[in-house]
């Protein structure tokens, strides 16, 4: 049994099969591989019986459930309203620089993709990013490569 | 009884049971409210909006299928503000639409263009969306194309395919400006679960959903001189094309059919209800083996119940969602694949003619046909034994394309050889027919008398419902079929996918046990297929059901097995039923398909 | 100059955040009285829904505990996805038990035995405090004998699921398209049963109310908005954060404390609220009463403050993008209607189209706030028109 089929099954075991499940169970998949994979969402189509097309549709409305490759570390940039008045481009214009892929891109090493968001909840700290989980706010351009910075360190 | 409510409508009062909607309350009244997100055979959706009404007192407008009826209401479905908003939706669904009506498939028959013809959108103030949207258009399935520029999202389709059919090939996906019917990752529906039964066409309000046409080649066809064409017409064929020539719900019309494909310059014009008689050899006659397996012999082995395999929808649902109750489905061809495979062969050589000489075209109720005849398998004439398969509603284009009236024909009768069928191939065309059918000839075959059914109407089998079910007590055996003396023959017939997914999961648990299970993919049969005229619904259903009934009743033969044709090929051809040349050139065999 | 002396300070309420309390005493208090009382105590309490909506939270409890079903839920609200709003992180941050003991209240009038929170995915960095204070809260409710618990459910990236249909479709585990109402979640919510679905505020202020007593709550405010709000503020104001001010105020005294002394328009409500412009200030109080010249609230307190240096067509284009984007799709009226209004007012701005054509274009958000399914096709009417009928010369020039 390869890695997805174990990844899937080991969720839906955890959470059931009930169609009220399948949230967390997209969710737990991305958690791992930070994308939904074809093979991915077969499985659980079948380990829920949910049609394929179904588990597809559910997946892709949701901004999060991301239906394309992704890298290990997805950073999201909020351009909604505050953010965008707070500097927001020059933060997205600093992240391309620093890693040389544009929005929507993901590096080479596949350690990196950019996104923007809708608003994060953190306006009176605008701009904000998560990456991944991680909320940064207060960013400034300088302040962002450093972060980043970090994440290239990590493994 | 339920508790009546009583609201005004326009100000006019009206009375109707409390779980009504405001559109239902309003039909009462014979005020037509627009819609096109609503379809009575699906569940309410409310997304389109055209069919907002006022209520007074709120200042909001709601939406008439979407919303309950109740006491006191007051309302207006024919203000100002109501008109502007519904013009105000048209328009901005015209905005998203690529409008090329007179290139449209659907050119005619399109609930949008009717709709923006009703309220006169004459003008586009808005900006035209179309040029940034990327569209996809897959017309890669030889049954199905999708157009999603000509989608309206009203998701009747998504509802049809998941509710009905219980396939879900398609489904909506993303959201916002993006959001569109998508297959799995958006693949051509060729790849996908699709079973190509054609529901979601019927069901879609325009040209978004059509099916491949295949007009032009039989045209091509009939105008090389040197090919000789030949066209079987399926039983459901001959209830619904009046529908889309202008006549009545229901009318039969046979002959004028046949007229006007002869006129349509059809070298031979035949009949697919012969192949469903000889479907009923052949099947019965599995069935009467299958049992015999299983009483007699003991056999572990034999698949039971053994299902019916004419409806390809059915075929290929099974092959992709119930690969492991493939040996229960018989190995007959549907009716049109035995008549193209004996097309080339038998009538081939009756006419004298070279089969790489004839082009075979069946008229058929159905899209799933077109897939079928496209099955690789379906070669054992040595030739594709169906070229070309066109639906009810592409030969209805033929013939006004030829300019003939056809309300104005006289009857005529079909060609031989191949052209007799009974009352019993005639019933295919409805669901339970065939297991009437099969029964009217398996019964008396085994007892030597006719099934105990006033004037060989098996009532029980009939009708719309979703699952019926029959139980024939076999008693007074003829000698070679003693062992099946006292046996209780269980029997039951579905009709729409959905209710086939219902039945087998009941014998999948054990729940029940059945011999024989007849499924038709589409609701009501072959007659409510997805090559049948638009529009459709239950009554529409009963109308074209009762049709092929009445068909029956005026057919001299009524019996299978009583088909002289089929008597004749089975002493000039085949033999006998399951013959190695039946084995050839009747049977077939399934694959298992993708889950998605 | 005497500015600084006569800048007015609004009155700081120190309800929701106040964090001394024992919410098991408050808990087992009212458990020892009657649902009857305590309905009727959340009913005098004048205590409005603070998602939004702004329904009478009493008498959504009511309506929910007549229902005869057994199996009933209490949904936390914890998408805010407003732009603007975050008031309800805050919340859950600092007193998330006040939030739990609102829904456990909830939950034994109406007979539940099942509560989530749903929680927006850009906040999952909270899950794990969240899932601490639950296990206390539980301990807590064994303790008291009251059988129910509470999960947390966790969003994915979709504004329109704070829609509380859409919310409850997501948590069947489907794409989160609002439903058609009636039949409301009171009757017909999460798995086809009665469900409250309450924001995260409202439940912290019910704390409160089984706290203090209606009447405490009541005297905040103003007739028909009573109480406090937690408003998050943002924007040109040098102390942008979180706030829990009395209902009431007008926009005039909310800038006079916020703003940076340069405000052209303050946004009430988010993206799906009103624009209210320098000249309406004084005459806008933000409350439930009263419609855009009266006031506003529609989307939980958010307070966005534009100075002079701001493009109001950037502002409404950047909301228009917003909503183009998390509009769920299937509703015409919002569906299109988002994307042409984003086109029609790029078109006027590159001169593509007439300055009229904005006129047409306000007729449609009319169409839009009549006949759309759901509160977001609904209202983008208001920002809309709010922002071109003040600020029309920018969207030209
Ligand atoms: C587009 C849209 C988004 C909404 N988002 C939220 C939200 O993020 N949080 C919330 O509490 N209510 C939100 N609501 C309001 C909810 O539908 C619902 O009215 C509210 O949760 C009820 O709780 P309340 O009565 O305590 O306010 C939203 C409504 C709409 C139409
Ligand atoms: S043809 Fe039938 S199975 Fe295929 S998409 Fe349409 S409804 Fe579904
Ligand atoms: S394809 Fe047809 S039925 Fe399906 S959503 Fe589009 S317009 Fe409606
Ligand atoms: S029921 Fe008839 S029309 Fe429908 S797919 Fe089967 S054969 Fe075709
Ligand atoms: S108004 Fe918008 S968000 Fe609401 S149902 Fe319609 S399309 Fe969806
Ligand atoms: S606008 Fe960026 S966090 Fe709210
Ligand atoms: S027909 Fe009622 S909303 Fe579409």
């Amino acid at each position: 049994m390869d890695f997805h089929e174990k990844l899937v099954q080991n969720l839906v075991s955890k959470h059931g099969k009930d169609r009220e499940n399948l949230l967390p169970i997209l969710q737990g998949v991305i958690d791992q591989e930070r994308f939904l994979s074809e093979e991915a969402i077969l499985k659980i189509s079948k380990e829920m019986s949910i049609p394929a097309a179904d588990v597809y549709g559910t997946a892709s409305f949701y901004s999060f459930l991301d239906i394309e490759p992704r890298g290990k570390y997805v950073i999201r940039v909020c351009k909604t309203i505050t953010c965008a008045m707070k500097g927001k481009n020059q933060i997205v214009l600093a992240i391309e620089n620093f890693l040389k892929i544009k929005v929507g891109e993901t590096t080479i090493d596949k350690k990196f993709t950019i996104l923007q968001t809708n608003c994060l909840g953190w306006c009176h700290k605008a701009p904000a990013m998560l990456i991944n989980d991680e909320v940064y706010t207060e960013l400034s351009p300088e302040k962002v490569v450093d972060i980043l910075r970090e994440y290239k360190e990590k493994n | 009884m339920s508790n009546m409510v009583n609201l005004t409508i326009n100000g006019i009062a009206v009375s109707v049971e409390e779980n009504k909607t405001i559109l239902e309350a309003a039909k009462h009244l014979h005020i037509k409210i627009p819609t096109l997100c609503y379809h009575k055979d699906l569940c309410v959706a409310g997304n389109c909006r055209v069919c907002v009404v006022e209520q007074v007192g709120n200042h909001k407008l709601v939406a008439s299928c979407a919303t309950p009826v109740a006491e006191g209401m007051e309302i207006n479905t024919n203000t100002l503000k109501v008109r502007n908003c519904r013009k105000h939706i048209i328009e901005l669904l015209l905005t998203e639409h690529r409008e090329e009506c007179t290139k449209c498939y659907r050119n005619g028959h399109c609930e949008l263009q009717a709709l923006s013809a009703e309220y006169q959108i004459t003008n586009q103030d808005f900006i035209d969306l179309v040029p940034d949207k990327n569209y996809t258009v897959d017309r890669l399935s030889p049954a199905i194309e999708k157009d999603d520029s000509k989608c309206i999202r009203c998701q009747r389709c998504v509802r049809t395919c998941a509710e009905i059919q219980s396939v879900g090939a398609i489904a909506v996906a993303h959201k916002g400006s993006e959001m569109k019917i998508s297959t799995f990752f958006d693949r051509s529906l060729d790849e996908v679960v699709c079973t190509n039964c054609g529901q979601c066409i019927v069901h879609c309000p325009t040209g978004a959903l059509t099916e491949k046409s295949y007009v032009e080649k039989v045209w091509d066809a009939l105008a090389d001189p040197d090919i000789h064409v030949i066209v079987q017409t399926a039983p459901a064929v001959r209830v619904g094309l009046g529908e889309e020539l202008g006549l009545g719900l229901g009318t039969r019309v046979t002959g004028k059919m046949v007229s006007a494909l002869k006129r349509l310059g059809f070298d031979s014009v035949l009949d697919t209800n012969f192949t469903a008689d000889l479907t009923i050899m052949e099947e019965g006659t599995e069935l009467l083996t299958r049992l015999k397996r299983a009483l007699v012999d003991d056999d572990p082995e034999v698949a039971l119940p053994m299902a019916t395999s004419c409806s390809p929808g059915w075929v290929k649902y099974i092959e992709h969602k119930y690969p492991e109750y493939l040996p229960n489905l018989s190995t007959c061809k549907s009716p049109q694949q035995m008549f193209g495979a004996l097309a080339k062969t038998y009538y081939a050589k009756n006419v004298n003619v070279a089969p790489e000489n004839i082009i075979s075209v069946s008229i058929m109720p159905c899209t799933a046909k077109k897939f079928e005849a496209n099955r690789p398998e379906m070669k054992d004439s040595g030739y594709k034994d169906v070229d070309f398969v066109l639906t009810t509603r592409e030969l209805a284009v033929m013939i006004r394309q030829a300019g003939i009236e056809f309300e104005k024909l006289n009857d005529e009768s079909f060609d031989s050889i191949m052209g007799v069928g009974s009352g019993a191939g005639a019933i295919f065309g409805a669901t339970g027919g065939v297991m009437e059918a099969a029964l009217r000839t398996a019964y008396e075959i085994v007892t030597g008398r006719e099934v105990p059914f006033e004037n060989l109407e098996i009532i029980p089998v009939r009708g719309l419902e979703g699952v019926k079910e029959v139980t024939i007590k076999i008693e007074g055996t003829v000698e070679a079929w003693n062992f099946l003396e006292g046996v209780e023959l269980k029997c039951a017939i579905t009709n729409g996918l959905e209710n086939a997914h219902q039945l087998l999961e009941v014998i999948k648990k054990g729940d029940k046990f059945y011999h024989f299970i007849e499924i038709m993919a589409c609701p009501g049969g072959c007659l409510g297929g997805g090559g049948q005229p638009f529009p459709v619904d239950n009554e529409i259903r009963m109308q074209r059901m009762n049709a092929l009934y009445e068909e029956d009743r005026n057919l001299p033969i009524r019996k299978s097995h009583e088909n002289p044709e089929i008597v004749q090929i089975y002493k000039e051809f085949l033999d006998e039923p399951l013959s190695h040349k039946s084995h050839k050139l009747l049977h077939t065999s399934y694959v298992k398909r993708e889950q998605y | 100059m005497t500015t600084t002396a006569t800048k007015k300070q609004l009155h700081r309420i120190d309800l929701i955040f106040n964090n001394d309390d024992d919410c098991k005493e408050i808990l087992r208090n009212a458990l020892s009285r009657s649902d009857q009382e305590i309905v009727n105590e959340m009913v005098n309490s004048g205590l409005k829904g603070r998602g939004g909506a702004g329904f009478p939270t009493g008498l959504k409890w009511k309506l929910t505990a007549e229902s005869k079903e057994k199996e009933k839920y209490v949904i936390c609200n914890a998408d805010e996805g407003e732009p603007g709003t975050f008031k309800d992180r805050e919340i859950l941050t600092r007193v998330p038990h006040k939030v739990l003991s609102g829904m456990a209240m909830c939950a034994k009038i109406i007979g539940a035995q099942k509560g989530y929170i749903y929680l927006r995915g850009e906040y999952k960095f909270l899950v794990p405090d969240l899932k601490k204070e639950l296990r206390k809260f539980h301990d807590i409710l064994d303790e008291l004998g009251l059988d129910f618990r509470v999960e947390i459910f966790l969003g994915s990236g979709a504004y329109i699921c704070g829609e509380e249909s859409a919310l409850i479709e997501s948590m069947e585990g489907k794409r989160g398209e609002p439903r058609n109402k009636p039949p409301f979640p009171s009757v017909n919510g999460f798995k086809g049963k009665p469900t409250v679905v309450n924001n995260v505020e409202t439940l912290a202020h019910s704390y409160t109310i089984l706290k203090f007593g209606a009447k405490k709550f009541r005297d905040l405010g103003v007739k028909d908005s009573r109480g406090s709000k937690v408003f998050s503020v943002s924007g040109d104001t040098p102390i942008p954060g979180i706030y829990e001010l009395e209902l009431g105020m007008t926009v005039q005294d909310f800038v006079d404390d916020f703003g940076d002394g340069d405000c052209k328009a303050v946004q009430v409500g988010g993206a799906s609220g009103f624009l209210v412009p320098r000249k309406r200030f004084a005459k806008t109080t933000i409350g439930y009463e009263g419609k855009l010249t009266g006031i506003s609230l529609p989307t939980g307190g958010s307070m966005m403050i534009f100075n002079s240096s701001r493009s109001m067509y950037n502002v409404l284009n950047n909301y228009l993008e917003f909503f183009e984007e998390e509009s769920c799709g299937q509703c015409t009226p919002c569906r299109v209607g988002c994307q042409q209004l984003l086109k029609g007012i790029k078109a006027v701005k590159r001169g593509e189209k007439p300055t009229s054509y904005l006129d047409q274009l306000l007729k449609l958000t009319e169409t839009m706030k009549l006949t759309a399914k759901c509160g977001l096709g609904q209202s983008v009417a208001n920002s809309f028109s709010s922002i071109v009928e003040n600020f029309r010369e920018e969207m030209i020039y």
